[in-house]
């Protein structure tokens, strides 16, 4: 079994940090009745003698004593981090697992990359050898950030670089908050750029989440709890946005519900690796089947079901149902409509009582109304994990590889252009050492390549598939 | 259930008993628990239908091959449990125990803690040479404990990593080290749909290589048994675990003792035997220009095929339609390319069973869709840095195909 280890970055990669420590201690604590410190919860959390002073002090098997995540904590302003350390999930972080300025990055990119990135470098690279250290076998590194900001864009981008030449062999997935159109930061256009040229560099696979998307699950699912339709009510545990039932009661904050959807997305992800099945998936599967060509590893991401009503009998019916959720575009975590743009893979992780006729017959069901790829026209990767997340009975996690993540990226860039062309804010980036014109044009073009790649396959969606003339043998 | 040979001389001496197994990857590890533990329910049954004498004789044989036996009566298996991940061997191992009437053995296991990523060339290129040495003294002491070996049996997927990396360099190594013993291996055909994306290109790049090494491919298609499941047995939501048993179902009846033609006396000591020799014609020879009974209707052409009878009433079973010279290539004659094999004791409490093992051109739709996908595949060269990251270059991928084409040729051409 491996281990992961989450690098969360500026103020959003450290909220949604903070839930998902929450939601995995939940999960594990629901799963492992016994309190006995099993693999499962060692790929994400160390179990520790707290009497034992220093950094000594790991127990590997039997009872848990103390569990400490498997975590870097990184923010250039305290408030949040603090807050973490004040709060409830105190005990799950070591103080030596956090680095933390005062004056924050002030929403701009070249600070958080540049400017801090030098700074801190070492001691980043510090803490994450010691990280790595605690761990049997180190598979991979989550890295939680949002683009639009000066931290979790350019620090966060910054620390890519040092883990692909530190850490080469260890996956690097990034889960990114993008902006949305109405993003109250007037640069967050410049930084998401600047941070999306190191991810298409330097990332094995990027997650692309907006805020408005989680926003609108939450709408639908208030909509569907206060409409009291049919008398059915939700079970409270298994709303994906909600923090009830973690071990640590927690002040439901306004970013909190979409902040646990981010969180569940984690879990469930990892699910298959952590947990057992009857068809594994382990997390460098996830690239090596959803990633065809280096550059496309952007991809979507939705979750089903939302909730689960109290109602125990689920008839099949509705477990078709989660599957055709999972490919409206209401439930994806990013605006994007997967079933109208071209699929290259496609991933199906599904938890709880599903069998793999289940799984064939609503691939087999809901195929002829995806368009794939002309080479990959079968492109389906699956797994099945026996354990579902708490409060369901089962759950769907759908990754796709698809052209549906471009105008995303093209709304970026015509963000980028309007502001770009009056050259409004350029002066603060510029300001900042070894910053110049260059890394903006590079930037840009580096996007604009991307998008050039999804409008060529976008430009096969509708040709008829030929076999290819194969190799003629003589006999 | 059909087998594939392609081999034409088979080795002179068979006079050893015991098979051992190897398991690799979830699927090879889950099915060879089934496996062993329908033998071994079939050997105890009190169902055989025959006399006690014969039904103690079936039970000896049975055990000599699958399993070797521990100071406290508990039988354990002739295994070796192969995976890069500790999940599959654990729930593997703990089910064994937990049957109460048979058990793995405890050193038979070697796990890392990293998985092959669905990664035939991570499979093969690094796990496989990185744990040579330990798997191959694992397989090494299993033969060891055999008194007479007979030879392997490797169980393996081809869609994912482990299975059909590993498996095809562990294949590999055994001919280098244990070339006048039978390697079957049993290879699981993955669904037409996809489990894994990249399953295509695993699937030809195993079945090219072990074409080298094996002597004997039994195929089991997941999407035929999933039918079977289905169709036949009507079962609703089917798991893995049903068509695992399924296929445990089948494989059973054709490893369990039978009497083979020649002596009435004793089982046959050789379990994996494939008494035939097929040899294709050199060119120039005749067709041997047979009349055939049953014009009209169209078989897949057989160079082989082995029937296994067990249950009441096998003596005077009536197999002259498996001699009809329409299922066989022109170029040989049926009475050397079938055999029937029984024997009276009956098999998993069913009364009358049959299984047909079959060296056709069943295979030929089947991989040639394989090979046509992959090739599409490769043609865009999506996903071959994966593959070139640890060392299998496009020439390896241009040598599969190669050899599969002539494969599809061969077959083709009965």
């Amino acid at each position: 079994m491996t281990q992961s280890v989450v690098v969360q970055v500026g103020q959003c990669g450290n909220q949604i940090g903070c839930c998902f420590w929450d939601l995995a201690l939940r999960e594990h604590a629901a799963v492992n009745q016994k309190g006995v410190y099993d693999e499962a919860i060692s790929s994400f959390f160390r179990n520790v003698d707290t009497r034992v002073v220093g950094d000594g002090g790991s127990i590997s098997k039997g009872k848990i004593c103390s569990l400490k995540a498997r975590a870097v904590l990184i923010d250039m302003e305290e408030g949040v981090v603090n807050e973490i350390l004040q709060g409830p999930l105190r005990d799950v972080f070591d103080t030596k697992q956090l680095i933390t300025d005062i004056s924050g990055s002030g929403n701009n990119w070249a600070v958080g990359h540049r400017v801090f990135g030098s700074l801190y470098q070492d001691q980043v690279l510090e803490k994450l050898r010691k990280s790595a250290e605690h761990c049997d076998c180190l598979q991979c590194f989550f890295i939680i950030h949002s683009m639009g900001g000066g931290t979790g864009s350019g620090l966060g981008t910054f620390l890519l670089k040092m883990l692909e030449d530190e850490f080469p062999e260890v996956y690097r997935f990034v889960t990114s908050i993008y902006p949305s159109g109405e993003d109250d930061v007037i640069t967050s256009p410049y930084n998401s750029i600047l941070a999306m040229k190191e991810l298409n560099e330097h990332a094995d696979c990027v997650l692309p989440i907006d805020n408005q998307s989680l926003f609108d699950i939450i709408s639908k699912i208030d909509l569907m709890v206060n409409s009291g339709k049919l008398g059915t009510t939700v079970k409270p545990k298994s709303l994906v946005t909600s923090s009830s039932g973690a071990l640590k009661t927690r002040h439901q904050k306004p970013f909190d519900a979409m902040n646990n959807i981010v969180a569940n997305l984690l879990l469930n992800l990892t699910s298959s690796a952590r947990f057992e099945g009857s068809l594994n998936m382990d997390l460098n599967e996830i690239s090596m089947n959803l990633v065809p060509f280096p550059q496309l590893h952007y991809l979507v991401s939705s979750l089903t079901p939302l909730y689960t009503l109290t109602d125990v009998n689920i008839p099949p019916r509705r477990l078709d149902q989660m599957f055709s959720d999972a490919f409206s575009k209401d439930h994806q975590l990013l605006r994007a409509d997967p079933k109208h743009s071209l699929y290259l893979a496609c991933a199906l992780m599904v938890r709880g009582n599903v069998q793999i006729s289940d799984l064939r017959r609503n691939i087999e069901r809901l195929k002829p109304s995806l368009q794939f790829v002309s080479w990959n026209q079968e492109g389906w990767k699956t797994s099945l994990c026996s354990i579902p997340p708490v409060g369901h009975s089962h759950s769907l996690l759908a990754l796709a590889n698809n052209t549906c993540v471009k105008p995303t990226f093209m709304e970026l860039k015509e963000r980028f252009m309007r502001l770009y062309k009056k050259k409004a804010h350029l002066h603060h980036y510029l300001q900042v050492e070894g910053m110049e014109e260059s890394c903006f044009t590079e930037a840009v073009s580096s996007l604009s390549a991307l998008i050039q790649e999804y409008n060529q396959l976008d430009a096969t969606k509708n040709m008829p598939v030929q076999d290819l003339p194969r190799l003629s043998i003589a006999m | 259930m059909r087998m594939v040979v392609f081999r034409g001389n088979t080795p002179s001496l068979w006079l050893s008993m015991s098979i051992v197994t190897v398991q690799l990857g979830q699927c090879g590890n889950q099915i060879g628990f089934e496996v062993f533990d329908a033998l071994l329910r079939d050997s105890q049954s009190s169902h055989g239908l025959c006399c006690k004498r014969e039904n103690e004789a079936y039970q000896a044989s049975c055990k000599e091959r699958f399993f070797s036996e521990e100071e406290n009566g508990v039988p354990i298996a002739r295994a070796v449990l192969v995976d890069m991940e500790p999940k599959v061997i654990n729930q593997t191992l703990s089910k064994a125990a937990q049957s109460g009437r048979w058990k793995y053995g405890q050193h038979a296991c070697f796990c890392q803690k990293q998985g092959s990523g669905n990664n035939w060339a991570y499979g093969y290129s690094v796990h496989g040479p990185r744990h040579e040495e330990s798997i191959m003294n694992l397989i090494r002491k299993e033969v060891e404990k055999c008194d007479s070996f007979s030879g392997f049996f490797i169980i393996m997927s081809m869609a994912g990593g482990t299975g059909s990396g590993i498996g095809a360099f562990v294949t590999q190594n055994l001919q280098d080290q244990y070339s006048n013993s039978l390697k079957m291996n049993q290879i699981i055909w993955p669904y037409g749909t996809g489990e894994v994306i990249v399953q295509n290109y695993n699937s030809i790049l195993t079945l090219s290589h072990l074409y080298r090494s094996s002597d004997a491919l039994l195929v089991h298609e997941n999407d035929a048994v999933h039918k079977i499941c289905a169709k036949l047995m009507n079962i609703k939501q089917i798991s893995f675990s049903d068509i695992n048993q399924v296929l445990a179902h089948q494989l059973g009846s054709v490893f369990q003792p039978t009497y083979s033609a020649e002596s009435s006396f004793h089982y046959r000591r050789n379990p994996l035997g494939i008494d035939w020799h097929v040899r294709p014609p050199s060119s120039g020879l005749p067709s041997l220009g047979k009349k055939s009974l049953n014009k009209d209707l169209h078989f897949n052409t057989s160079i082989a095929n082995l029937v296994i009878l067990r249950g009441k009433d096998v003596q005077s079973a009536d197999v002259e339609g498996f001699k009809d010279p329409a299922l066989y290539t022109s170029w040989l004659e049926p009475v050397n390319a079938f055999n029937v094999w029984k024997t009276q004791r009956a098999f998993s409490k069913y009364e009358k069973s049959a299984v047909l093992v079959s060296n056709s051109q069943f295979l030929v739709k089947p991989l040639d869709m394989i090979v046509g996908k992959a090739w599409n595949m490769f043609a865009s060269k999506a996903y071959i840095h994966q593959y070139t990251k640890f060392g299998i270059e496009e020439e390896d991928f241009l040598d599969s195909f190669t050899s599969l084409e002539q494969v599809v040729a061969s077959y083709c051409n009965l």
